[in-house]
C-alpha cells in the first residue's frame, strides 16, 4: 500500500466513481476513498433511476450543458461497462385543462437545450399508456429520455476503474487537507481515520458532503447543502402497469412525483421533496407515503397499495451556488472547477438532479480542467474500456439457464425466490474486482432481497454463504458495514 | 434420489411441506403411478421442520406433536409408498400446458412434463414495507418466521431485546421460543383491537411468560441508523390513526413482525391459474381444481389455514383429485354450485363445489370472520333463502378458521341450490 498519488478522489457515489473510471485511462496513481462499506451508498443509492434528455434543466445553467452532453453518452457507456440502459423516451403529462399550457415551456425548454421533444394528445397518451388518468389532456414525449440502473452503472464504472488500476479504499473518511509546507494554499493530501496519503491534486466527489469538503479546502464559504429527502414506493413485479416513464407537470422544487418502470421490470413511484437537516436522514415518514401515493395515483388512478412490495427514501445534495452565466438567475448549479487560489483542488459540488445522468460528462470535464491545469495526461497503452458483466441467472431463457447449470451448478441453486438470483451470482460478486462483503452490498449488485418477501427467504443463506466465502463467522455478517451485524450471538448449547 | 429423474410424470406435486406431503401421499395411492415432489428446501417437511414448538395433529393423530414429528409420520408414508423426490430445487416457471422448468444445484437444470400438478406452495409472511412502517432501515427487523428459522434451525440469536409487532402465530411462538433463549421480548404490539392469531397461543405463550399484549397499538417509527435501537409504540384510534399523547419510546435492538401471511401464488400465476382478491390463493372447486385443468392446489397456497391438520385434509384432497386427472377418470360435467360470504364472514373456500361430490364423500366448508364474536354463534349455509345446514360454535374470532361439513343428507338441498350463502351470526 503506497501512500503517495497523483489524484485522490474524496467519494465513491456515481460522480466519483466515473471520475475514477474516466481518469483510470490515463499513466495516474489513483486513489479513491469512500467512508461507507460500499460504491454508491449516499445520494446515488436511491434515486429515479432515470437518464433525463434535458428538458427540465433551466437553459444556459452547468446543469443544463452537462445533462445535454452527457444524455448520448449513455449508449456507449452501457456497452463499455455492461450494465442496465434503455432508451425508452419520458412523458410530461398534462392533467386536466389548466396543466396544459405548462407544456409548452417545457417545449421551449427542451429546444432551447436542444433536445428532441413532442407535444402529442391526451388521446395519443392513453393509446401509448393505457393506465394513465383518463383526465389526460395532453403530453410531452421526449425521446431521449431513458432508464438505466443507477447502483449497476456506478459499480460498474468503479469496477472498470479498480480494473485499471485504481485503488479504492473502502471504511475511509476524509477528515482533513494536507496542505504544503513551502507554499500557502497548496492541497497535497488528505488525511483520514485509516491515515494519511499525499497526492498532487485532491478531487471532491463528497457528495452530499461537498461543502463540508470544500470548506476545509477554504472555498466558496457561502456555499451549503441542503439535503432534500424524496420517498418512493416499489410496486410488485409480478402486477406490472406501467410502461412508460411518466412525470407529471413540476413544482417549481422538483420535477414531481413520477411513475416509472425500473430496469428490473418493477414500478416506480416518487420521490416528494423535502428538506431535511441530517444528511443520514432517509427516514420514511407517514405524510411523505401519503404525499407520493396521491402523486401516483394522480397519474396512474389504478394503483393498488396491495402491491407495494418496498418503501425507501433518498437524499439529493441541493447545492446553493450560482449560475456562472451571468444571464441566467438560477441559484442551485453545479459546481465543476479547479479554484484559482487553492492549488491542487478539483472542486465539485450540488450534485443533485441531472447528476445521475450528467456524471460522465462531469468526468469527462473533469479531465479537461486538469489537462487545462497543465496534466500531461498521457494514455495507458493497456487501458481496458470494457467491464465485462457477469451472468443474471433471470435474465436468461430456459436454454442459456441450462447451459450455465451444467457450466457450474451454483447457478442452478436459487436462493433469492423472488428474484431467482442463485449461488453463482451471490459468489462472483464476493470474489468480483470490488468484493461484495455486506448482505446491502449484495443487494445492490444481484437485487436480491428486493421482491415481495424483502430477504425473509434468503437472508439466512447468504449470510452462510458470505461467512464462508470471507472466512468469516456467521456473526460477523453485516448489513451495511460495522455496527449492523445480523445475527447476535448462538442460541444456548444443547446440554 | 432413489431413482433417476424422468422426463414425464403422472403428478408433479410443487412444495415438499404439509400440503405436498399429503398430496403425494394420496396421489399415489389414489393410483398414479409415478408422482414427484419438488422442493427448494434440502429436506421434506416444509416450514415444518423450523416449528419445534407442539400443538401438531391433534385432529389427525390425536396425539400433540411438533412440527418435525408430524411432518416426518408423513416423509416416512411417502418413502414407503415410493414417491420419488427433487429437493434443493427451485420451480421456475410452469406453463398452462404443465410443464414445468426446475433449476437445483445437484439436479442441475431441467424441464418435466406433468399429467397433473399441485401446487403446493404455501405462503410468506408480509412483510414492513406492506404495513409501511416509517423510519430508517437498520439491522434488526425481521419477520417472526425468519427469526424461527435462525434459532430453531440455524442455532443463531437474531438480538437479545425484542419488540414483536402483531399478535400471529408465529410471533407468539417465538416471544416464548426467544424467552427460553434468555432473550427478552418487552412487547407484543397488536393493531387490530383483537387477537390476530390463537388464543391457545396467546395463554400458553404470552401470558404464561408475562408477556404484554397491547392491542390497538403499532409501531409508529423504528429509531436506529445501523442496527435497531429502539420503536416509538402508539396507541391507535378506530381509524388506525395515532393518538396524540400515547406515544413511547420501548428500547430493543430488533422488530419481529408477524403481521400476517399471504399465499405464495407467483408460479400458479405464470401457469394461468386466476387469484381470488380477498384469499390471495386461488379460486377452488371442492376437489382444489383451479381453472387450469389439471393445476390442483393443497394446503396454505389456497388460503391459509389455523392448523396444519386442515392444511393435511386439502392435500389429501387434492392429491387423490391429481391422480384421478391424470388417469382420466375424474367427472368432467360437473355442475358446480358457487358459494359466496355472507354476513360476518370474510371468505368461504372453496369457491364452488360439485353436488355429486356428496353422494361419496363429505365436502368441508371453511371460512374466516370478519369480526370477533365472543358470544355463542351458529354458522349457516342457505341458499339465500333456505337453510341448509348450521352449526353452533362457542365463539368465532378472525384467527381462529370456522368450518361447516355438508354431507350426502344435503345432497338435494345442494343440487337444487343456486348458490350457497354461508354466516355467522349470533344464536
Amino acid at each position: 500500500m503506497r501512500s503517495q498519488y497523483d489524484v485522490i478522489i474524496i467519494g465513491a457515489g456515481v460522480v466519483g466513481c466515473m471520475v475514477a473510471r474516466w481518469l483510470s485511462r490515463y499513466t495516474l496513481r489513483i486513489l479513491l476513498v469512500e467512508k461507507t462499506s460500499d460504491v454508491c451508498t449516499g445520494a446515488t443509492a436511491a434515486n429515479s433511476a432515470l437518464v433525463h434528455a434535458g428538458y427540465h434543466a433551466v437553459p444556459g445553467t452547468l446543469k443544463a450543458e452537462m445533462n445535454i452532453k452527457a444524455n448520448p453518452m449513455w449508449d456507449r457507456l452501457s456497452e463499455d461497462l455492461q450494465f442496465g440502459f434503455v432508451r425508452s423516451g419520458a412523458y410530461i403529462v398534462a392533467v386536466g385543462e389548466d396543466e396544459r399550457p405548462s407544456l409548452d415551456m417545457f417545449l421551449d425548454r427542451a429546444q432551447k437545450n436542444g433536445t428532441p421533444a413532442q407535444i402529442i394528445s391526451g388521446r395519443e397518451m392513453h393509446k401509448r399508456e393505457p393506465c394513465i388518468t383518463p383526465e389526460v389532456t395532453s403530453a410531452l414525449f421526449v425521446p431521449a429520455g431513458g432508464i438505466c440502473d443507477p447502483w449497476g452503472a456506478t459499480i460498474a464504472a468503479a469496477e472498470n476503474a479498480v480494473m485499471n488500476g485504481v485503488e479504492l479504499r473502502l471504511d475511509t473518511e476524509f477528515q482533513e487537507f494536507l496542505w504544503s509546507d513551502e507554499e500557502v494554499k497548496h492541497i497535497v493530501g488528505i488525511k483520514t481515520n485509516r491515515g494519511r496519503f499525499h497526492s498532487r491534486w485532491v478531487i471532491n466527489a463528497a457528495g452530499l458532503f461537498a461543502d463540508e469538503v470544500m470548506h476545509k479546502a477554504g472555498v466558496r464559504p457561502e456555499f451549503t447543502i441542503t439535503p432534500r429527502r424524496g420517498e418512493y414506493f416499489v410496486l410488485d413485479r409480478s402486477r406490472i402497469q406501467v410502461q412508460n416513464v411518466l412525470f407529471p407537470v413540476p413544482t417549481p422544487i422538483s420535477k414531481g412525483i413520477l411513475v416509472t418502470p425500473t430496469l428490473h421490470g418493477n414500478t416506480l413511484i416518487g420521490p416528494n421533496a423535502e428538506n431535511v437537516e441530517d444528511k443520514i436522514d432517509v427516514d420514511v415518514t407517514p405524510e411523505g407515503m401519503d404525499e407520493i401515493w396521491d402523486g401516483g395515483k394522480k397519474l396512474v388512478p389504478s394503483l393498488d397499495r396491495r402491491d407495494i412490495i418496498a418503501v425507501f427514501a433518498g437524499l439529493r445534495p441541493a447545492g446553493n451556488a450560482p449560475c456562472q452565466n451571468p444571464d441566467v438567475h438560477y441559484n442551485h448549479d453545479f459546481i465543476i472547477e479547479i479554484p484559482e487560489h487553492v492549488k491542487g483542488f478539483v472542486n465539485l459540488g450540488g450534485m443533485d438532479s441531472p447528476a445521475l445522468t450528467a456524471a460522465p460528462a462531469i468526468a469527462e470535464k473533469v479531465v479537461e480542467l486538469l489537462r487545462e491545469a497543465g496534466e500531461a495526461l498521457a494514455p495507458k497503452a493497456d487501458w481496458d474500456s470494457i467491464r465485462p458483466a457477469r451472468p443474471v441467472f433471470r435474465n436468461l431463457s430456459h436454454g442459456e439457464q441450462a447451459a450455465l447449470v451444467a457450466e457450474d451448478p451454483r447457478y442452478g441453486r436459487v436462493i433469492c425466490r423472488c428474484e431467482y438470483v442463485t449461488e453463482g451470482e451471490i459468489v462472483a460478486e464476493i470474489h468480483a474486482p470490488i468484493p461484495a462483503t455486506t448482505y446491502d452490498a449484495l443487494k445492490r449488485r444481484t437485487w436480491l432481497g428486493t421482491g415481495r418477501c424483502l430477504g425473509a427467504f434468503d437472508m439466512p443463506r447468504v449470510i452462510n454463504i458470505l461467512a464462508r466465502e470471507l472466512g468469516k463467522d456467521p456473526l460477523e455478517i453485516t448489513k451495511k458495514g460495522d455496527g449492523s451485524e445480523l445475527l447476535f450471538r448462538r442460541t444456548k448449547e444443547v446440554p | 434420489m432413489a431413482k433417476p429423474l424422468k422426463s414425464h410424470y403422472d403428478v408433479v406435486v410443487i412444495g415438499a411441506g404439509p400440503g405436498g406431503l399429503a398430496a403425494a401421499i394420496s396421489a399415489k395411492k389414489t393410483g398414479a403411478d409415478d408422482v414427484l415432489m419438488i422442493d427448494r428446501d434440502p429436506e421434506l417437511g416444509g416450514i415444518l421442520l423450523q416449528c419445534i414448538h407442539n400443538g401438531f395433529g391433534v385432529e389427525t393423530f390425536k396425539e400433540d406433536l411438533p412440527g418435525p414429528s408430524y411432518a416426518q409420520r408423513f416423509i416416512n408414508e411417502a418413502q414407503s409408498v415410493g414417491i420419488e423426490y427433487l429437493l434443493d430445487a427451485m420451480v421456475l416457471d410452469v406453463t398452462p400446458g404443465r410443464k414445468i422448468y426446475v433449476s437445483g444445484a445437484r439436479g442441475g437444470f431441467r424441464e418435466l412434463q406433468a399429467r397433473a400438478i399441485v401446487i403446493a406452495m404455501g405462503c410468506r409472511e408480509r412483510t414492513r414495507a406492506q404495513i409501511r412502517i416509517p423510519g430508517p432501515r437498520p439491522a434488526g427487523v425481521y419477520t417472526a418466521g425468519l427469526a424461527q428459522r435462525w434459532v430453531n434451525v440455524e442455532g443463531y440469536m437474531p438480538g437479545e431485546r425484542f419488540v414483536i409487532l402483531g399478535s400471529g402465530d408465529i410471533g407468539m411462538i417465538m416471544a416464548r421460543r426467544l424467552t427460553f433463549e434468555g432473550a427478552k421480548v418487552e412487547r407484543v404490539l397488536e393493531v387490530m383491537p383483537y387477537l390476530t392469531g390463537l388464543s391457545r397461543n396467546y395463554v400458553q405463550c404470552l401470558m404464561d411468560f408475562d408477556i404484554p399484549l397491547q392491542l390497538r397499538h403499532t409501531v409508529k417509527r423504528i429509531i436506529g441508523n445501523d442496527r435497531v435501537e429502539a420503536v416509538e409504540a402508539v396507541q391507535v384510534d378506530e381509524r388506525w390513526q395515532s393518538v396524540p399523547g400515547t406515544e413511547e419510546i420501548i428500547p430493543c435492538d430488533t422488530l419481529l413482525l408477524s403481521v400476517g401471511l399471504i399465499p405464495e401464488n407467483e408460479l400458479s400465476q405464470k401457469a394461468g391459474v386466476v387469484l381470488d382478491p380477498v384469499t390471495n390463493g386461488p379460486f377452488v372447486d371442492d376437489g382444489f381444481a383451479t381453472n387450469i385443468p389439471g393445476v390442483f392446489a393443497a394446503g396454505n397456497v389456497v388460503h391459509v389455514y389455523d392448523l396444519v391438520d386442515w392444511v393435511t385434509q386439502a392435500g389429501l384432497t387434492a392429491g387423490r383429485r391429481a391422480a384421478m386427472f391424470a388417469k382420466g377418470s375424474c367427472n368432467k360435467k360437473a355442475v358446480m354450485v358457487p358459494t359466496a360470504a355472507g354476513r360476518n364472514v370474510r371468505y368461504v373456500v372453496p369457491h364452488k363445489l360439485d353436488p355429486e361430490t356428496l353422494t361419496q364423500d363429505a365436502i368441508t366448508l371453511q371460512m374466516r370472520v370478519t369480526q370477533p364474536m365472543e358470544e355463542a354463534v351458529q354458522v349457516r349455509i342457505t341458499d339465500g333463502d333456505t337453510l341448509i345446514a348450521k352449526k353452533r360454535e362457542r365463539y368465532a374470532r378472525p384467527g381462529e378458521m370456522v368450518s361447516l361439513t355438508l354431507r350426502g343428507q344435503e345432497y338435494d338441498a345442494v343440487r337444487n341450490a343456486k348458490k350457497l350463502v354461508v354466516s355467522v351470526a349470533p344464536v
